[in-house]
């Protein structure tokens, strides 16, 4: 059988599922904890794309989903699956934005400004 | 701290400052000005797709706009980075600024006082639908201020809690202040710390 207009589509990557476990929002941070190669070897080409994507440095979903060229839906659950069994570090989000955040971010756009 | 640039230090933190206003108002310009790595978007996409929906002003020389996600990065210490999000300027990508405005540190609505109209869709959102403290923010097109600020507050009905700032969108530190106007607006509105919460840390 010819593969050549062989597609998936998204909602099999990920079996139908649109929401996540831990809130991902386009600017959190994700990163590789430890490379596992043989792991990344058995991935579905997304999810390893992805996978591979973060190994070097911490990524926010936004630049894997743009990186990778997978759309945000689909990136936010195949990375919170690779969140659930440790693969892939979520770094915690300041939802609710703190004083001291603000007062970092106030003195390094003043060395820019 | 020489540990915080690996990847697996569970120090990092991000923030997002969102960049809104009118279709051609200059968000991405304002973006790429700043960041470090290129804008990720998708505007080249847009450009044929779009070209009998998104008309502009013959005045304006603008061919592309962005669809949905164009974001730049800004490394601010070893282990905070910013992340700018330039919203989709037409109203059929709406739905997505909730989405992009979730856990925003602010934003900042660009206006061009050749067309102000443009940009009060993105002020209304954010007087009337959005938490996300919010600064005004003329683009100087050509480096020149065309109308004082005060009469662009009255056009726009901005109340006085706003903050209304103007800069060029074009030069990395003039957005850099812009942006430091939209921190320090977060950081009026953000209760202190107190004593025993530093402590506690």
């Amino acid at each position: 059988m010819p593969l050549r207009y062989w597609k998936v589509r998204p909602y099999v990557l990920t079996a139908g599922r649109t929401r996540t476990r831990t809130p991902l929002l386009v600017h959190t941070l994700v990163s590789v904890p430890y490379y596992d190669a043989v792991f990344a070897a058995g991935l579905l080409p997304e999810a390893r794309s992805l996978y591979e994507n973060a190994r070097r440095a911490a990524r926010s979903v936004a630049e894997l989903s743009a990186v990778c060229g997978i759309s945000l839906g689909v990136t936010r659950v195949v990375v919170d699956d690779l969140a659930a069994t440790d693969r892939l570090l979520v770094h915690s989000d300041h939802d609710n934005v703190d004083f001291r955040l603000l007062e970092r971010l106030r003195d390094g756009l003043r060395k820019l400004a | 701290m020489a540990s915080a640039s690996l990847p697996d230090s569970p120090l990092l933190t991000s923030a997002k400052i969102v960049i809104a206003g009118g279709f051609g108002v200059g968000k991405t310009t304002c973006v790429g000005a700043i960041s470090e790595i290129p804008p990720v978007n998708t505007e080249a996409w847009m450009t044929a797709a779009s070209e009998t929906v998104d008309r502009l002003d013959p005045g304006i020389d603008k061919t592309t706009t962005t669809v949905a996600m164009d974001f730049g990065r800004l490394t601010i210490g070893p282990d905070l980075v910013l992340y700018l999000f330039g919203t989709p300027g037409q109203p059929r990508f709406w739905p997505m600024w909730d989405d992009l405005c979730r856990g925003a540190v602010g934003a900042l609505v660009l206006a061009d006082t050749r067309d102000l109209a443009a940009s009060f869709p993105a002020v209304n959102y954010f007087e009337q639908d959005s938490d996300v403290p919010f600064v005004v923010c003329v683009n100087l097109f050509d480096g020149v201020l065309q109308h004082p600020l005060d009469d662009v507050r009255a056009a726009l009905a901005l109340p006085a809690h706003v903050p209304l700032t103007a800069c060029d969108a074009r030069d990395p530190s003039s957005v850099a202040r812009a942006l430091l106007t939209v921190v320090e607006h977060a950081m009026s509105r953000t209760p202190r710390p107190t004593a025993g919460a530093l402590a506690a840390r």
